[in-house]
């Protein structure tokens, strides 16, 4: 193992780790909106939106995100919509994402008995009151596992950004193989970087689902 | 006789091709206490649930103070406070604890300052003996006290009526009491309420009124001596044999 080498090119990971973040963060955040919104019309029910979700998640969820991106990156372009890797790769993680989160969200939202919908508005509550006040906030504890689950997953995913000549971890990691042949280290800290990003996410996770289970209700 | 508090008339209610309700027709005097009883299946929990627009109605009318309630209508919200109703399983909001499943509706929806249903509330705890639970969670307590609490969190919502939807099938004989009493006391007080049950006992002391459904209709609808001793219905009589044991020795 070359330390020298290693040294030299630490600065150049840790720029591509900040683009990593800043887009996994984005998309992932954008992911959850999504999430949300197609939970919400999937519970409810409402018509046309709900189909519409439907195909949506069925699209995303079966294809790799790797072509995903390619098709908003090298496709869109072809009809007239350009947008740069940086957004591109937001958007492609958020088209992915928003189906995982919507189903994690789903699940958590019918994990509640229709009783607890039903008491809210029998105390007079609007519809919108009762899921405020009295289903998401069960809903969003439930699936904080999922959730969880989802954002590791969603930041792994992020290493196929290179693909679209963006200069993340991986791509970064890549050109230096190429220009010096240094595989070991090159990859050495690919792999640091990517526990660094990671392993804090899941601790901080399972300490989430530990408070939830045992203090959130009251034991 | 003044205007009722309540007035159904002719409703009708079906699932798919099945009536549940057929063509019922009560009215609810204020301060009136109504049992509702029949075999399970008969409609009564159904009847509640169509009173508070749980569920949308095919035919008739339920109005309170001669305002028609209706499903899915803009003001549903606003008539629905006025009428408080417990249910057979535990409703409380597992998320909250006790004094903030009571202060939740009061403030969000009432607008109603924190302090002043706070003390309405604890006062009220005090009366169900439990005041030394307010901060507890749901799963902390029993199904008696969860009942408790469940019908804490109605009255504070101030409702002209109460409704009971089997709130003591679920609970262990000790407790079915604690709750029971809970109810009587209201009755006392001058609630108006409609209740439904299985504890016929219960029903003969509390009831001004009994009305014995069978198979979505009123079959009879009497006060709760004649019920008991003199039923006119064969069905009524063959119900209430139900509740009779001859000794086996």
């Amino acid at each position: 193992m070359n330390w020298d080498f290693i040294q030299e090119y630490l600065p150049l990971y840790e720029s591509a780790a900040l683009l990593t973040v800043k887009i996994g963060v984005a998309g992932i955040a954008l992911s959850i909106v999504i999430g949300f919104l197609c939970a919400v019309v999937l519970f409810f029910k409402i018509p046309v939106l709900r189909q519409a979700v439907s195909v949506y998640i069925e699209i995303s969820r079966n294809t790799p995100l790797l072509i995903q991106l390619f098709f908003i990156y090298y496709a869109l372009p072809k009809i007239g919509i350009k947008i740069n890797p940086e957004v591109c790769g937001m958007v492609g993680l958020a088209f992915l994402g928003g189906s995982y989160m919507a189903e994690a969200f789903r699940s958590g939202l019918e994990a509640i008995e229709p009783i607890q919908m039903e008491s809210a508005l029998s105390l007079g509550m609007e519809k919108s009151q009762a899921l405020r006040y009295v289903v998401l906030p069960q809903a969003v504890s439930i699936s904080v596992p999922a959730f969880v689950a989802n954002i590791i997953f969603l930041l792994k995913e992020t290493s196929v950004f290179s693909a679209i000549s963006l200069m993340d971890l991986m791509f970064t990691a890549k050109d230096l193989i190429g220009q010096y042949y240094k595989t070991t280290e090159s990859l050495f800290l690919l792999v640091v970087f990517y526990l660094i990003i990671l392993l804090p996410v899941s601790l901080l996770g399972s300490f989430i689902e530990r408070r939830l289970r045992y203090a959130g209700f009251g034991s | 006789m003044a205007e009722p508090l309540l007035k159904i008339e002719h409703l009708t209610k079906k699932f798919e091709n099945n009536i549940v309700l057929d063509d019922i027709s009560f009215d609810v005097a204020q301060g009136e206490v109504i049992v509702v009883v029949g075999a399970s299946g008969c409609g009564k929990s159904t009847l509640l649930r169509c009173i508070n627009a749980l569920e949308p109605i095919q035919g008739g009318s339920i109005k309170l103070h001669g305002e028609e309630i209706v499903y899915g209508s803009k003001n549903l919200a606003k008539m629905r406070q006025q009428i408080g109703m417990v249910f057979q399983s535990y409703d409380l909001f597992p998320h909250k604890n006790v004094i903030d499943n009571i202060l939740l509706a009061p403030m969000k929806v009432q607008k109603r300052k924190k302090s002043e249903v706070r003390e309405e509330a604890m006062e009220l705890l005090r009366r169900v003996g439990l005041d030394d639970k307010a901060e507890s969670y749901p799963r902390q307590l029993s199904g008696g006290q969860k009942q408790r609490v469940a019908i804490v969190r109605a009255l504070c919502m101030h409702p002209v009526m109460l409704l009971f939807d089997e709130v003591t099938a679920a609970l262990d004989p000790e407790m079915v009491r604690e709750v029971l009493d809970v109810m009587l006391s209201l009755a006392k007080q001058g609630r108006t309420m409609i209740i439904v049950t299985h504890e016929m006992q219960f029903a003969r002391a509390i009831a001004d009124r009994i009305l014995f459904i069978d198979k979505g209709k009123i079959v009879e609808d009497t006060d709760p001596d004649t019920f008991f001793e003199h039923p006119a219905s064969d069905r009524a009589k063959q119900f209430l044999n139900i509740f009779n044991f001859e000794r086996s020795k």
